[in-house]
């Protein structure tokens, strides 16, 4: 067949176009799912019903209720309320795990096993919305900035390169230090680790929906009139979710750990609070006698971080329709 | 509607420079590329103006003005009387109704996260008004069936369809909100050429049914010259000549034009013994610094010094039936097939 002498009229019957199409569809009827009749297909649901049958979400899931469960309701876990200073003695303090105290004792002779138990609470917080305000907040800002362009993108990034050159820490303790008086609890750790690190995730969502932005299906929704709105959050943030969602997930691992410090730092959760950042904090002095005390709170540590990027990775995974 | 025969588009004098600028913080304007410099045409109802040209001659910046993408430096685009280029907010997205798009790439043209069912389905999202909210989905299958799609495969995935298929997704996409006029951006040239046929001819159908008006871009001569009625050859900007089909492919007056025409390959190889072949100098001048007077005249074999100093206007020239930019222009058989 040749194209060059298309003066000689239609060069294939369209019947044989429409047989042609039909054999090059790959329709791989095993992997695809069934749709109920008129009932269409988006994004969304799409991803939902991918993620029902993905075992990583769903071991990430039950991973996360099982943290959350012993965050919000320690007592079920344990029958040993390590915030009553009478549970501790001292006289035993760094001994091996015995009856009753499964993951031994630590420092000051408090029972280990409760004292993870009971810092759930205090990291999983920190770590969990700390993680969840600087996705939504760099997400939005760098969505803006980066499918605006011009002055708006400009302005906001020079104001995100103020911030990065703040050091986390030393930044951190500034704004703790200052608000220390207000009894805020964790939330000032929260807000102090949130303001300092929105503009990573503000640096990835711009660079990414500058990506997508040149992309040719931007440019047919302006010509179809699409909206703004419509473009930035139907076109734009779909194809720039990915590599948040995977930093995002990482840094909450990174929080709680910087939390750790702040604590070691003296701001930050103050004993007789508990937090996993305390009690590795804690327990690092005496790590070569007594490695307990600092292993398994950091077992959990990273369990919590574990559960969350595979969740973060299921996620992602379910939103590429070629992953699928 | 408009009845077949009566003009629906029409370009005057359509200007876009790119300012060049310098410096980070103040910038300083040191010049312009001239993409689209000068360009006038028209369009009627059911007719396909095709547009050749070579590589950045100003092809795909045309295509972006027509559909108001970019806006002119000056000129009008007056689509049923009213001018596009000038047009804002609700009465554009009003007159985007009536021009729509395919593009070149159908790997990046359709919005990878999105089934195909949401892609054709999307200009009644955005033009409610278009059809009402039950009626969407069926008018969605009707589409793909038109464009020869399966219409059961509305849930899936760009990526699950061959180019070909993706393209006439982006096709279905454009007649979705029932234009007079569609741009067609090198609508083939990404494809392989078994199935460039395909989509040419389902162009073809598309447009005896629906009697619609194509702006037809493309650097293949030979598929525009089967799909057009009128062809306009492009240089630097501006273009060179506008015709009839038969008139720009078998009595081509422009230098260029010529020069163009005797690349096209032949595929009969008795019809390559005779064709002549005019092998054009150097490379296209920069469009931020174009010669003056005729643009051409740094690679034409015809120039003297009046191509210097008076620029050729679009017109219809001694010995020939239609409008072309040169001084010398004259009819001249390169091709000498059919």
């Amino acid at each position: 067949m040749s194209r060059d002498t298309p003066q000689t009229g239609p060069v294939q019957p369209e019947t044989q176009t429409v047989t042609t199409d039909q054999v090059t569809t790959a329709p791989s009827p095993g992997k695809r799912r069934k749709q109920k009749e008129g009932k269409p297909a988006s994004l969304w649901s799409d991803a939902w019903h991918d993620l029902r049958r993905r075992p990583m979400f769903i071991m990430s899931l039950v991973l996360i209720a099982i943290l959350m469960v012993m965050a919000f309701w320690p007592s079920l876990f344990t029958s040993i309320n390590p915030l009553d200073a009478r549970t501790c003695e001292l006289a035993t303090a760094r001994q091996g795990p015995s009856t009753g105290h499964i993951f031994g004792r630590d420092n000051q002779g408090c029972d280990v096993y409760a004292r993870t138990i009971y810092g759930a609470k205090n990291s999983i917080l920190i770590g969990v919305t700390t993680t969840i305000i600087t996705a939504i907040v760099g997400g939005l800002l760098g969505l803006i900035a980066g499918s605006r362009g011009g002055v708006v993108d400009t302005v906001s990034s020079r104001v995100t390169e103020v911030f990065f050159a703040i050091p986390m820490i030393l930044g951190a303790l500034l704004i703790t230090a200052t608000f220390r008086g207000q009894d805020m609890g964790i939330w000032i750790v929260v807000m102090a680790l949130a303001v300092l690190s929105w503009p990573m995730t503000f640096r990835i969502m711009r660079a990414a929906v500058i990506t997508a932005r040149s992309q040719d299906f931007v440019v047919a929704a302006r010509a179809l009139g699409a909206s703004q709105g419509r473009i930035m959050f139907r076109h734009l943030l779909p194809n720039a979710l990915a590599p948040v969602i995977v930093v995002a997930t990482i840094n909450l691992g990174g929080f709680i750990a910087a939390e750790a410090a702040l604590s070691f730092l003296g701001v930050g959760v103050q004993p007789p609070d508990i937090s996993w950042g305390l009690m590795i904090a804690d327990a690092r002095s005496r790590f070569l006698e007594a490695p307990l005390p600092l292993v398994f709170p950091a077992v959990f540590l990273s369990i919590t971080v574990l559960a969350f990027i595979m969740l973060g990775d299921a996620v992602r995974d379910a939103l590429d329709p070629k992953l699928r | 509607m408009a009845t077949k025969g009566e003009r629906i588009l029409e370009v005057r004098d359509l200007v876009k420079h790119f300012p060049l600028t310098q410096g980070i913080m103040f910038k300083k304007q040191i010049g312009a590329i001239k993409a689209v410099d000068g360009v006038s045409f028209t369009l009627d109802k059911g007719e396909t103006l095709g547009i050749v040209g070579e590589s950045g001659c100003g092809k795909s910046t045309l295509a972006k003005l027509l559909m108001a993408l970019e806006r002119p430096t000056s000129g009008s685009v007056m689509i049923n009387g009213r001018d596009m280029a000038r047009a804002k907010g609700g009465e554009l997205k009003r007159m985007r109704r009536n021009i729509q798009m395919v593009m070149q790439d159908p790997y990046t043209s359709l919005n990878p996260r999105m089934t195909v069912g949401d892609i054709v389905g999307e200009p009644f999202d955005i033009h409610t008004e278009v059809a009402p909210k039950g009626d969407r989905s069926r008018r969605v299958q009707e589409l793909l069936e038109v464009v020869g799609l399966n219409p059961d495969h509305i849930n899936r995935y760009p990526h699950q369809f061959s180019g070909g298929q993706r393209q006439r997704i982006g096709i279905a996409r454009g007649l979705a909100l029932q234009p007079e006029i569609i741009v067609c951006d090198e609508p083939v040239s990404a494809l392989d050429v078994s199935i460039q046929a395909q989509v040419i001819n389902l162009l073809e159908r598309l447009q005896n049914e629906f009697n619609l008006a194509y702006i037809f871009i493309a650097h293949d001569l030979s598929v525009v010259r089967h799909i057009s009625d009128r062809v306009g050859v492009m240089y630097l900007g501006k273009f060179v000549e506008l015709g009839k089909d038969v008139e720009i492919y078998d009595k081509p007056a422009h230098p260029y034009t010529q020069a163009l025409l005797s690349a096209v390959p032949v595929p009969d190889p008795e019809g390559r013994e005779q064709r002549e072949r005019i092998i054009l100098q150097g490379d296209p001048p920069s469009p931020a610094n174009p010669p003056s007077g005729c643009r051409f005249r740094t690679r034409c074999w015809k120039a003297q010094e009046i191509c210097a100093e008076e620029e050729p206007l679009l017109q219809i020239r001694p010995g020939t039936q239609h409008e072309s930019a040169c001084h010398f222009a004259e009819t001249h058989d390169v091709v000498h097939v059919g």
